[in-house]
Parts: structure tokens; sequence; C-alpha cells
């Protein structure tokens, strides 16, 4: 449990959100999230968010799977029992090709959402603070780290300057939780 | 975001009406908040007692075996392996509108994805029915499973095209459930946090994973989906052509035929997209969701009806050709005397079939009846009963009468049973489909919001502010830098 102080302004727009974030970044604040409710394309650049490697990772579950189904028919059907089907030969690859291909799109499909899951950390049962339940209705959620160094005023103020409608400072817990949470911490605000 | 706009501004807006987002949100979640409605219940309950029938009918089957079918020899595939292959090709639709027209870059898809890919994943359950039943001794039906047996272990035949439609349908349906449920994700948690009474907002807790609208997350999110639909687009296509091949790469005349791929496939979407047409339109009436799933989307899908419908007709004619051409006399008896032949025992189902794919569709070159919804939801009927023919009239007429005259069967016909699991199925897939519509949202929201600035009605004019300073220049300036 890690409970930190951020600085949160709240947009209506997007179209105010995109050059806010370009703002708030030239003036050397630091990010720690914004929450949409849809995807925005762009958004994740003009935050300098890397590009994510999910992609590479589907390739190597699919060349995976791929690799298991020709690996297996093989050795099953030329070496560990060799049966005479209609007298063709026992490595008939292009038969095997239909097989090949579904377990190829069955690894990299499975192996890809489960790695966005295991790396977004979402599960059943999970739960997550997002500073705000509008935001995944029509609120875009612009949260800023608080550091020792940070004037939380200036923050505040600067926020509303680049067009957030409701600003405040807010303690939240960063990480994921299962169960309730007012348990052990004092700090507890209202489950979403 | 110079990028942003891509259509052209003379194409009608896809969400009609004045909305900002929360709007939208209030829109799509009221059906799955307010109290259930009479007529939901009714059919509802109407459905469940066709499951109902439908169990009945598969328990028979289970006691007393595959006799009691009307199934015969030399009919050995009759209604059940129709309505296999029938129940398989209305599943093509869902997944060709969220992952073919994605990658096309068809803004259309947002309004009837959700509700198309929900019906896939039901049909595909209601197909994967028929062959397990129809194996008679369920209780081996992991046999199709390569497992390390005591048999030897004796593998499965990997050369056998029913072996590969093992793995071709499970795969569909893990995907195709793994593409609905992920794009589910964030509507579900629009719908936990707006949840008021206790269960809801725990059965949402839980079903949402904790999805937050995390920037980050986003951008993995729709990673994922950019894959998934790259993957499920061929993964859709292998699927009914690997049905295609448990025909086509027998020695039957009239299943024997290099045309079948393509063929099957055409068909698998134009019966699809009538599914698809006869679940929206009641749907965007009964949950008042006329401004998402508008008279454009409707007229969008009769197009590619009638589109698919012809493909499916040039086939056909193809196929009569082939047969003379051919000069096999198998060939020829197969498709002029078996199904061509309107007095031919079941010559009746061939011109039934025509009527119903190839005439009928026809009347969608004219704009005023595809926006005419009872033309539609009658037309949508219609090519089911169509294709359901199809199916039929490839199976039973060209194996009721085998080569050797002496082994003709006598005229199959269904018995109660057999008719019983059908229905039993649609009891399955209209079930599904009611709890669906009741606890999940039918129109997907995020990518509703995500378009709505550039397809809804209220926005068209805003897009001059968006389009300020592009984001290259930006991320030019700022690199990959966290700020600091």
């Amino acid at each position: 449990m890690a409970v930190k102080k951020f600085v949160v302004g709240n947009f209506d727009d997007e179209a105010v959100l995109f050059p806010a974030v370009k703002k708030v970044r030239r003036a050397g604040y630091r990010i720690h999230d914004v929450f949409t409710p849809f995807p925005i394309h762009g958004l994740d650049k003009a935050m300098g968010l890397r590009d994510t490697s999910l992609h590479t990772a589907g390739f190597i579950y699919g060349i995976t799977g791929t690799a298991t189904a020709v690996g297996f028919i093989t050795w099953a059907l030329t070496v560990d029992w060799q049966i005479n089907f209609g007298g063709k030969p026992f490595f008939s690859l292009p038969a095997w090709i239909p097989v090949t291909f579904e377990l190829t799109v069955l690894f990299a499909s499975v192996g890809m959402v489960l790695t966005f899951c295991y790396l977004c950390q979402l599960a059943p049962f999970v739960k997550k603070d997002h500073f705000n339940t509008r935001s995944t209705d029509d609120t875009f959620v612009m949260a800023l780290e608080c550091t020792d160094k940070t004037n939380e005023a200036e923050a505040l103020n600067f926020l509303e300057t680049v067009g957030a409608k409701e600003v405040k400072v807010e303690y939240r817990e960063t990480e994921w939780w299962i169960g309730r949470y007012d348990k052990e911490k004092k700090l507890f605000h209202k489950e979403n | 975001m110079a990028l942003l706009r891509y259509e052209s501004q003379v194409r009608a807006p896809l969400v009609d009406g004045t909305k900002d987002y929360h709007q939208v949100t209030e829109d799509i979640c009221r059906p799955v908040e307010a109290t259930p409605s009479r007529l939901w219940w009714i059919g509802f309950l109407i459905s469940v007692a066709l499951l109902i029938f439908g169990i009945v009918s598969v328990t028979m089957e289970v006691i007393y075996g595959t006799g009691q079918w009307n199934l015969n020899k030399t009919v050995g595939w009759g209604w059940d392996i129709t309505n296999f292959v029938w129940w398989v090709g209305i599943g093509h639709a869902g997944t060709l509108i969220s992952a073919i027209l994605l990658l096309f870059r068809q803004g259309w898809r947002t309004g009837v994805n959700r509700a198309a890919e929900a019906m896939t994943i039901f049909a595909v359950m209601c197909a994967g029915q028929f062959p397990i039943w129809h194996m008679g001794r369920v209780w081996n039906a992991f046999f199709v499973l390569p497992y390390p047996n005591t048999r030897g272990p004796l593998w499965v035949n990997f050369n056998s095209p029913l072996l590969w439609d093992v793995f071709a349908i499970s795969t569909y349906f893990t995907v195709s459930l793994l593409f609905w449920y992920s794009g589910l994700l964030p509507d579900l948690a629009t719908l936990r946090d707006r949840a008021k009474e206790k269960w809801r907002k725990h059965f949402y807790g839980v079903v949402a994973f904790g999805w937050t609208g995390s920037t980050k997350h986003w951008q993995r999110h729709e990673a994922l989906s950019l894959v998934l639909a790259g993957l499920s687009t061929p993964l859709v296509l292998s699927v009914h052509t690997i049905v295609s091949f448990d025909f086509a790469t027998s020695v039957v005349p009239g299943w024997h035929t290099t045309i079948f791929p393509p063929y099957f496939v055409a068909g698998a979407i134009f019966s699809g997209f009538a599914m698809v047409q006869t679940l929206l339109v009641v749907t965007r009436k009964v949950l008042a969701l006329e401004e998402y799933i508008t008279i454009e989307h409707i007229e969008v899908m009769n197009k590619v009806i009638v589109l698919t419908g012809s493909i499916v007709g040039i086939a056909y004619l193809t196929e009569l050709f082939m047969a003379w051409y051919s000069a096999v006399s198998y060939e020829e008896f197969a498709f002029f005397q078996n199904r061509l032949n309107l007095n031919s025992p079941y010559g009746w189902s061939y011109w039934l079939m025509m009527g119903c794919n190839v005439l009928s569709p026809q009347i969608f070159w004219f704009r005023k009846m595809r926006r005419n919804l009872f033309v539609t939801f009658f037309m949508s009927i219609l090519v089911n009963i169509g294709m359901w023919f199809e199916r039929f009239v490839i199976i039973v007429t060209s194996v009721y009468r085998d080569y050797l005259p002496s082994s003709w069967s006598t005229y199959y016909s269904p018995t109660i049973w057999e008719v019983g699991f059908y229905l039993g199925t649609f009891g399955l897939f209209f079930t599904c489909y009611f709890l669906f519509s009741k606890f999940f949202p039918v129109i997907a929201l995020a990518e509703i919001k995500h378009i709505l600035k550039k397809n809804g009605r209220s926005f068209k004019d805003h897009m001059d502010e968006l389009e300020g300073e592009s984001i290259d220049e930006f991320s030019g300036r700022h690199g990959h830098d966290h700020g600091a």
C-alpha cells in the first residue's frame, strides 16, 4: 500500500486536455497519469510514454504456437506412432497447415491478453484508484505527483490556468488491492 | 492531431442527435440499469422454455443413442450437421465486423460491433453442440483432443479435416471471447463507477478487472485490439474454409469442389449479417438506441448482404457449370437430377435456397428498400431460412443417393428430437442474448465516445480547434524524457 499525494485536475474536453498536457510538461511538472473515458490517440506520445512492446510479445507467442504445432505433429506422426493414412507420406506438412495456423493464432491471442492483463495489473476482484469515478464517463483526469519540492498552491493554480475545471489536492492509493481498503488504513475514501 | 478528420464531411453522422459524452453514457447504460421490462421477461422465458426443450431432446439422444434421430444409410449427416454449419456461418459476422472492419477503418462498425461479437460467441456455442452430441457416446468426446492416452498413445489424425475443425472452432471461440471481453472491460468499468446498488457495484467491480482508464493502459489496449483484429481476420476466414474442407476433401459428388472455401466464407458472412440485422432491428427499437444504430448502419449492412448474396449466387451457378463441364456423370447427376430437378425428392429445397439467397436479396439494389426496417427484418429472416437450406441441400442431396442405386436411402426427414435439438439451440442463443442485453452495454461505449467528435452530428463543426499543433512537432521537442 503506497498512498501518495497528488494535485488533480479534472478536464471536460480532450481538446483542452491535450494542450494542457503539453504545457504542464513544459512547466516541469511530473504527470503521474491521465485517466480518460476513451483512448485519445497521441496522448501517450504527448505525455512522453514509450511505445508498448505488446506487439513484440504477441509475435513471440505466435512463433511459439507455430513451433509447438509443427514440432508436436511431426513428432507424433513421424516418430512416435507412424500411421499410413491412404499411402500419404508420414511427414505431410501441407495437411498440417490448418492446425499449425490455428495454434499460432491461439497462442498469440491468449498470450497477448494474459500479458496485457499482467502489465496493466488487471484481474477479477482487483481494485484500483482512479481519482474520479467520472473519469470512465465524461471527465479527463490529470494527476500530478507531489514531491517535497512541489509548491501545491502554484500547481493548483497552474492547472486552472491551462483549463482544468476543478482542481484539488488528494491522497490516493497507487497500487492495486483486493477487498475493502479501510480496515488498516486511515486514508479511506469511498470505494468506487 | 492533424489526422483526426479522415472522413468526408458529406458522410451522414454515425451518432445522431445532440450528444455529449455524458449523454452517450446515459443512453447506453440506461437499458442495463433499468429494471427488466415485461417484454424482456416474455422473450427471456420463451427462450428458456426452448432451451429446456432442447435439453430434453439431447437427453433423449444421449439415453437412446443417435437412433433417436432419423439418420440412416446413407444420410449420416442430416439436420445436426446442417445446423452446425448454419450456426458457425452466423458466427462469422461478429468477428468480421469487429476485426476486418477495424482494419479497414470503417467507422460505422462501432455502433454494431459489440452486439455482433456477442452474437458470434453465442452462435459458435450453439454450433459446437451439434458435432459434440452427434458423437453419440458423448462421454468420449475428449478423444478428439491430442492427449497422452493409454492406447499407445494413439494420436489424433492431424491430416483429417474433422480434426482441423476441432482446432478451428475452439480457437475461434476462444479468440472471439477474448477480443469481445477485452473490448468490454472499459465499458464494464463505466457501469461499475455508475453503480448505485450494492450487488451492482460488486458485480461490475469483479468483471471490470479494476480497469482505470490510465493512458498507458489505453495505449496497450489499443495495441491489443489492433493485433487481435489482425489475428482474427485470417482466423475468421480460416474457420469456414476449414468447415468447407469437411465436405470438399471427400469424394462425394456435390461436395468434391474446389470452390467451396470462398463460397462458404461468403455464405457465412451473408447469413451472419442477416442475423445481425434480425437482432439489431429489434434491439435498437426496444432499447431506444436508434441514434446509435442508425438507419445508415442498417443500410450499410444491407449492402453487405446484397454483395455477399450475389457472390453466393455466382458460386451456385459456377457449381452448376462445373458439374456440366466436368462431364462426370455422377457430378451431373448430383446437380441436375438431385438438386436442379424440381420433381426430385429434394428439388424443392434447392429452389427454396435459390429464391431466398439469390433472388430475394436483389431487392437491396434499391435505396428505399435498404432503408426500410420492415423489409430489412423480413429479408434477414428470409436469408437465414435460405442459408439453412443451402447447408441442407449440400449435405442431404449429396448423400441420399449414393454411387450405388441399391443403397439409395428412403426419404430423410427429421424426428421431433432432431427438431427439438435445433430449437434448443435457439433457446440457448436467445437466452444468452437476452442476458447479455440486460447485463452488458450492447453498444461499445468507449468506442462511440472515441468517434463522437469525428462522426457525431453535434461535433462536426468543432474540428478545427482540435487540429492545432501536431503531435510529432510536440514530441520532437520533448522527446521521451519524463518531464522533471
